[in-house]
């Protein structure tokens, strides 16, 4: 079928409910490839960040400054400047739309501690979280969906989106299939939202809903468009262990410690100051420090997080579901027990480059595609630069989203309708009847974890040259490999096999751009630590990766952009100490 | 350990009418049920369909029929069901395929009360004040992922399919008992009608299913109070 809108958005978690949030006199689409409350926004647990001073003395400049030295200084700072300003009415926003805050004595919006988050330049830490219990993103979510019914939002559920359709350098709406009926179908619009989130599932512990596959990365990818800083990939410090499941760094921001198997609170040796609230890449090398030392539980490569002495009361009430997750698939009781965890893979600081106002930009010079747009984890504004703080991501998708929503409002009110290219199915059609048609007799459950397993091994907390180049070897046979995977399911209702071929095809594409940035970048910076190259180089490396997927498979063009920086001295590149 | 899944498939492009289909598959004893289900998928039987997406519990996209009770694949664990599973699509809801449920029916219903926040008054500059013990008082609904557990294990909902159903009043009174929300006079009012509350014959099968532990025919119950005696905001 075809449809026509003023824009259409790709995805309906945060980023694009917010952005659809601002557009109430436009003909707006939101595709969603799962119902909307089932949007990965909805398992963030710990906060949003905003310097609202309820608690204690705040102010947005030392948010901005958290943010650009948790990145590591790779951080765009005008953008991060927007982040931590706009933070305050983006969150009163929430509020107002409904969100059911946790509240102090008088009534106000309660706010927490959380890692990297600090008061006066990194003085100590500061309480900037708002947060409702441990269930933030999913009372984020349920909120934004709630007031999407109330503006009578159109959305067209469980549709994946194949295509990006462009024409004469402009983004002219996309192809999608609908699931439930296997029919492809052609959404022509003035604007383009991608806002469709992350690829953790290229990893195999991973905090990651199996609906994360990178799939707007990738269709942009696959259009030319490049990807940005995507060796920048965090891994959270506290998954469950094997299993994945996050436990909030709320549990360290109420009191909670990470405890080493010979019992010991390591992480007051290696950062005196903010010890278990340093930021996460810190964490989560520290851990595999004490890991490679021996000094895991048992000996093996997992650690404790310790909540026993923040006592029953705070733990059942601040944090209910991170405990229900212990107990239910660890059999461990949090209150009495140390719970078993591990770095796991959880961010793309990375994505889709865009401005401030969430513009795709398509170059070093920031020139623009007129008509697409990206916002939340599938874009890279930058402001997590080589490392997101916590909150921080909710945050993004908030007031980036509501900046997407705004800009795409002018620009719809400006520009008609650009003409949509010569048969725009094609691309869509071919791919999936390619997937039909297929007999080369390949799994593509197979391909994906022998991928999952080596990102695991190989494009982890700690990167080298030789690992790296093992990566890429074992990527470019699954690519291969990739192109025979054969369907069982050869029909048109809710073909979810077919959905997840299409969805591993995604993953490929945003592993090959990680590996190819990750290998070039000799440097170490945040999340991106080369054994080979332990210092950070600020002379050679303070810019951004843009890779630029070849016309041939293996063949990735890498370019690079400088860092945005801004002209005071406090936010002076310099070593990064907590 | 070994199990036997015993699984309902219905393939509508295939058979007219659903038939039962047997998996023996090796799983972990602390493996979620969704993870079997993924062993089915990925390594016997590629046509097998369910949805899944965050594989723990707050996303409600894997509510089915396991072992006669509503529950999330990804909650449930292998040694919690012991060496055979019999895993059906919810009842109360139109089958698409195999364990895929129509869930349209649902949130038309969840959107039929009215689940967000109404205000008249004009909006402050900072946020609005609630009291931590105004906030308390609709904790519980806020706690829905909206998977339709409770609504598909209600024997009301599989008799009357146009009763708007337990999740719907649990998301109403989210609404109703915020003391920020002044739209609850309009809520109790579709819920005092036919297909509102008082079809709820206070089964419990709802507060059983949920798997967010959310008390829903307590809820539900508070609700009615609310419409016979106008009172939102006590005990």
């Amino acid at each position: 079928m075809y449809y026509k809108f003023d824009v259409v958005i790709v995805g309906a978690g945060g980023a694009g409910l917010m952005a659809a949030m601002q557009l109430p006199n436009a003909s707006v689409a939101v595709l969603s490839k799962v119902y909307p409350t089932r949007s990965h926004t909805g398992a963030a647990q710990g906060g949003v960040a905003a310097a609202l001073g309820n608690q204690e003395e705040d102010h947005w400049k030392w948010h901005m400054y958290d943010t650009v030295k948790g990145g590591d200084y790779l951080v765009d700072q005008p953008a991060a400047e927007i982040l931590a300003r706009e933070a305050i009415d983006a969150v009163y926003e929430l509020e107002h739309r409904g969100l059911p805050f946790n509240r102090t004595e008088d009534g106000r919006i309660d706010q927490r501690r959380f890692g990297g988050h600090t008061r006066n330049y990194g003085e100590a830490p500061v309480r900037r979280a708002c947060y409702a219990a441990d269930r933030t993103g999913h009372m984020i979510l349920q909120t934004m969906y709630q007031s999407a019914i109330k503006n009578q939002v159109r959305f067209f559920n469980e549709f994946l989106v194949l295509d990006l359709l462009l024409n004469d350098g402009q983004a002219c709406g996309v192809v999608a299939l609908e699931i439930r009926t296997g029919e492809i179908h052609t959404f022509h619009a003035k604007a383009v939202l991608f806002a469709t989130g992350g690829y953790g599932r290229a990893w195999g512990v991973t905090s990651n809903a199996f609906a994360c596959m990178g799939d707007g990365m990738a269709i942009a990818y696959r259009r030319g468009i490049p990807l940005q800083d995507m060796e920048m990939y965090q891994f959270h410090p506290t998954g469950i262990y094997k299993v994945g499941v996050l436990l909030s760094e709320a549990a360290r921001g109420e009191g909670g410690k990470l405890l080493n198997g010979k019992g010991e609170y390591f992480m007051e040796r290696y950062m005196p100051t903010l010890k278990d609230l340093a930021p996460r890449d810190i964490v989560s090398r520290c851990m595999i420090q004490e890991i490679k030392e021996g000094r895991g539980v048992e000996g093996k490569d997992y650690l404790y997080l310790d909540v026993r002495h923040l006592g029953e009361k705070v733990i059942t009430e601040k944090l209910p579901d991170i405990t229900d997750f212990a107990r239910n698939y660890l059999g461990v009781e949090p209150i009495t027990e140390p719970v078993p965890v591990q770095p796991t893979a959880h961010y793309a600081m990375g994505g889709i480059p865009t401005d401030v106002d969430a513009r795709v930009v398509i170059d070093p010079q920031w020139t623009p595609l007129p008509g697409f747009y990206a916002a939340g984890e599938v874009a890279c504004v930058s402001v997590h630069g080589a490392n997101r703080l916590g909150t921080n991501s909710l945050v993004d998708l908030i007031v980036f989203g509501r900046r997407a929503g705004k800009r795409m409002a002018k620009f719809i009110a400006e520009n008609s309708h650009a003409p949509l290219p010569p048969e725009p199915e094609d691309f869509a059609r071919k791919l999936v009847n390619t997937l039909y048609s297929s007999t080369g007799a390949e799994s593509a459950a197979r391909v994906r974890s022998t991928l999952q397993n080596e990102m695991d091994e190989r494009v982890f907390v700690e990167r080298d040259d030789s690992g790296l180049r093992h990566a890429l070897d074992t990527l470019d046979g699954l690519q291969e490999v990739f192109q025979r995977v054969q369907l069982q399911d050869k029909g048109k209702t809710f073909n979810t096999e077919m959905v997840e071929a299409i969805e591993l095809g995604f993953l490929l594409e945003c592993a090959e751009a990680t590996i190819h940035g990750a290998l070039a970048r000799t440097e170490s910076r945040g999340a991106h630590y080369r054994t080979d190259y332990e210092k950070r180089d600020d002379v050679n490396w303070l810019k951004h990766t843009l890779a630029y997927k070849g016309t041939k498979t293996h063949d990735v063009r890498l370019d690079y952009k400088d860092v945005q920086l801004i002209d005071d001295p406090i936010f002076k590149p310099k070593e990064r100490k907590y | 350990m070994n199990i036997l899944m015993r699984i309902k498939r219905y393939n509508p492009e295939k058979e007219s009418k659903p038939y039962w289909d047997e998996f023996r598959v090796e799983a972990d004893p602390i493996d979620r049920l969704l993870d079997a289900l993924n062993t089915v998928k990925w390594t016997m039987d590629g046509t097998l369909t369910y949805r899944r997406s965050c594989a723990h519990g707050v996303c409600g996209s894997d509510a089915m029929r396991i072992n006669g009770l509503n529950r999330l694949a990804c909650k449930v664990l292998v040694r919690d069901v012991g060496n055979k599973v019999t895993i059906e699509p919810m009842l109360g809801f139109p089958v698409i395929k195999d364990l895929v449920v129509d869930m349209d029916p649902f949130f038309d219903k969840y959107k039929s009360v009215k689940p967000y926040l109404i205000t008249y008054d004009s909006e402050p500059g900072t946020e609005r004040l609630q009291s931590p013990a105004e906030r308390a008082r609709y904790d519980e609904g806020t706690k829905c992922i909206l998977c339709g557990a409770c609504t598909g294990s209600c024997p009301s909902v599989w008799g009357n399919p146009d009763w708007v159903g337990p999740a719907s009043i649990v998301n109403a009174h989210r609404f109703i008992f915020d003391s920020r929300d002044q739209g609850g006079a309009e809520r109790l009012g579709i819920l005092g009608q036919r297909n509102g509350v008082w079809r709820c014959r206070t089964i419990f099968n709802c507060a059983d299913a949920c798997p967010r532990g959310i008390p829903v025919t307590d809820l539900i119950e508070q609700v009615k109070r609310a419409i016979v005696y106008g009172d939102t905001m006590g005990e």
